[in-house]
């Protein structure tokens, strides 16, 4: 043998022992996952069997990192419903407790303060979102000020839908605009495409203290999600299909908030969509939202 | 073909690859520390992707307010880097110039370098990259033909296809000291040319298409993308046949580095005329539509993370276009490397950092979070640039025997050159 072919088997060897100390996280990542986990369908294709199967694998999960019993259901759209959500600008007040609500109910992680809705404190007079600002403190409401609670707008026409790559994201028949987290491939084209700022990544695991974790999940909803993929607001579809309010809803102390079936004629949301002079963020992008606001002077 | 003959065909293309191994791994000292150099520098970067890997992309400076950052900046740029190395090849078919056919390769191989590149941008900035396969047909859900990023992968994976073929086929032809048949390849490099067209303006409609961004929101993208692809390939090409010349004792010859120059200085000229449109737009109209562009050149609020950058690529790219003016720049290889590294240099940050980031400031309800590339993204970015520099430089070393050796075909090309102004001569 050469000293040539000995100094490249030497080096061969070397690269060899580098390259496997430098994938050795990867090997950490994958520990935790099932090869049923990885070869799962998409939601759509899943048989009931196989939905059942998924659920208490995750449930099961959960047991075992948290110690914490949840329940995940999977709530399909009832006929005949498409959700609409509303809000009157002029009694909201800014206390951003919509928001606190959004991260409580939905599991989100509690580190970042993560939550579906982001409450600008407005300049009276203007609709210039580059006027508004969403780090206010202090009492409110300011008198000089009005505040705008901005969530997803579960548009008609969802740039984000369109855009992603896989069909990990979908608008369902009651108007929701869903997430299947474990099809999302994490791309963040979504995230580009929302006019909104409704979609958010997990960046990292979400982390909740055992104590803190809401056990009443859905599959498509607050269920806690992987590393790695999106989520947005679901109009809390766990509850909102099981004909209970949002969450948003039954925290905001000033009634500001509207929520409904746009289809029955007898609604309330469909009593403001007629006697107020309501209107939709940026209509200009084309989006055709099914969350309006409304002032009511 | 009978079996003799197959059996022939298989034993001679191990050959064939047992050769371009051992031409990749053989060399002189400086080869070697070069090769090194890189891999070390993509072991770097392998280890920091594994890091975000487990711990999520939290690892980076993205957020949800800047949710693309470096890893798709440079995947845009290299778009243009792989589409700019063969649409130089334009010129070499389109007036059937055979010096220029020779250079055919190195921007082939350039082609495929950087859309290997480019798939390897796209998958270090996935959260779940092991899904890809929700991608396919039949076992995964392809979103085609709404999402352009669909349409992004066809093409990107169809153009590595194209230019493996055409690259593989003319080094085994001349490994067999066979005449490469037109019939196998040439259909395919003018396949190629509008495919590298394609593959970028796609990813130009990529961006173009969101109308909730308004920086991206213009129709000047697609043309931009392509002009930037005509300054960057070019005068990377330009720079990897000086270091041929130098270190592999490859000829340069006089007329396809004209052309390179002349498409080099021309494109350079229009990219500043977009530039100035563009700035002209965002500064006269004003409104919120033109925040992200206030704030890429002039900051916003205070903001100004990326001013610096997007002057010093202007700049780069006005003081590159007065060289490349000048005949004496040009036609000295030293101060010509010079005024290609700047012009690339230019693009990279004006088609990278300064296009992506800006659109995401302000966010789409008018935050403004400032992005700043963390470590592990330069390290990750770092390390797929070497993986892509040691893929191009293998690659050369496998095609220098034939760039080095006297072409048969040139000769017969020679002659034909010669010939056409005989005939005019004679008919005025």
């Amino acid at each position: 043998m050469s000293r040539r072919t000995a100094l490249k088997a030497l080096g061969a060897t070397l690269g060899a022992a580098a390259f496997a100390q430098a994938i050795a996280p990867l090997t950490e990542w994958a520990a935790d996952m099932s090869v049923d986990e990885y070869l799962q369908k998409h939601y759509k294709e899943l048989s009931p069997v196989d939905l059942a199967m998924v659920i208490a694998r995750l449930e099961q999960r959960t047991k075992e990192e948290t110690g914490v019993e949840v329940h995940i259901g999977d709530y399909r759209p009832q006929p005949g419903v498409k959700f609409g959500y509303a809000l009157n600008l002029s009694i909201c007040v800014g206390c951003r407790r919509c928001a606190q609500a959004c991260h409580v109910e939905n599991n989100h992680d509690r580190p970042s303060g993560n939550s579906y809705i982001r409450v600008l404190e407005m300049q009276k007079g203007s609709m210039d979102l580059a006027k508004g600002r969403v780090n206010y403190s202090g009492p409110v409401p300011n008198p000089e000020k009005f505040y705008l609670p901005v969530q997803c707008q579960q548009c008609d026409k969802p740039p984000c839908v369109s855009v992603c790559p896989v069909e990990a994201t979908w608008k369902e028949t009651d108007g929701i605009v869903v997430v299947d987290y474990n099809w999302c491939i994490g791309c963040r084209y979504c995230e580009a495409a929302c006019p909104y700022h409704a979609r958010r990544f997990n960046w990292k695991k979400p982390e909740i203290p055992a104590a803190e974790i809401n056990p009443d999940q859905g599959y498509l909803s607050n269920r806690i999600r992987p590393q790695g993929v999106m989520e947005k607001c679901t109009f809390c579809l766990h509850r909102t299909r099981q004909g209970k309010l949002p969450a948003c809803l039954e925290a905001c102390p000033t009634g500001a908030r509207v929520f409904g079936n746009l289809l029955d004629p007898e609604s309330e949301i469909r009593w403001v969509l007629k006697n107020k002079r309501v209107f939709v963020l940026k209509e200009d992008v084309g989006t055709q939202p099914s969350f309006f606001y409304f002032f009511d002077e | 073909m009978n079996k003799a003959a197959l059996r022939k065909q298989a034993t001679s293309y191990r050959r064939f690859l047992w050769q371009a191994a051992r031409d990749a791994t053989e060399g002189s000292a400086w080869f070697y520390a070069w090769m090194i150099l890189l891999t070390a520098l993509a072991l770097v970067g392998l280890h920091a992707w594994a890091v975000q890997m487990r711990d999520g992309l939290a690892v980076t400076g993205m957020n949800d307010h800047v949710s693309w950052g470096l890893y798709i900046a440079n995947f845009t740029f290299m778009v243009g880097l792989a589409a700019g190395g063969v649409m130089m090849v334009i010129p070499a078919y389109l007036y059937h110039d055979h010096e220029m056919h020779d250079l055919t390769i190195v921007g082939e191989l350039l082609a495929v370098a950087a859309i290997v590149m480019c798939i390897c941008f796209v998958v270090v900035d996935m959260g779940r990259p092991e899904r890809f396969w929700h991608m396919f047909p039949f076992v995964g859900r392809f979103n085609f033909p709404v999402s352009m990023l669909t349409w992004d992968v066809i093409v990107l994976n169809g153009y590595l296809a194209l230019n493996l073929h055409i690259c593989g086929y003319l080094l085994y032809k001349r490994f067999l000291g066979e005449r490469p048949n037109p019939r196998w390849y040439v259909p395919f490099v003018y396949l190629s040319i509008f495919w590298a067209i394609s593959i970028h303006t796609v990813t130009a409609f990529l961006y173009s298409g969101l109308g909730g961004r308004p920086l991206w929101n213009t129709a000047l993208l697609a043309p931009r993308f392509l002009v930037t692809a005509f300054i960057a390939g070019p005068a990377f090409i330009i720079v990897v046949l000086f270091v041929l010349r130098r270190l592999g004792g490859v000829p340069v010859a006089r007329r396809p580095l004209e052309i390179l120059v002349n498409v080099v200085r021309v494109t350079l000229l229009i990219n500043l005329l977009m530039v100035v449109s563009e700035l002209f737009t965002e500064l006269y109209g004003g409104g919120a539509r033109t925040a992200s562009g206030h704030y890429l050149f002039f900051g916003l609020n205070g903001a100004n993370a990326l001013v610096p950058w997007i002057w010093t690529a202007v700049g780069m790219g006005v003081v590159s276009a007065v060289m490349f003016l000048r005949p004496g720049v040009v036609a000295h290889p030293v101060w010509l490397t010079v005024a290609c590294a700047l012009a690339f240099t230019g693009i990279w940050i004006e088609k990278g950092m300064g296009l992506i980031v800006p659109a995401f400031i302000p966010s789409s309800l008018h935050e403004i979070v400032e992005y700043f590339p963390s470590l592990v993204e330069w390290q990750v970015s770092a390390g797929i640039w070497a993986w892509g520099l040691l893929i191009l430089t293998v690659a050369l070393k496998i095609a220098l025997p034939i760039l080095r050796e006297p072409h048969p075909e040139r000769e017969k090309a020679s002659h034909t050159v010669e010939a056409a102004p005989r005939a005019d001569a004679k008919s005025t």
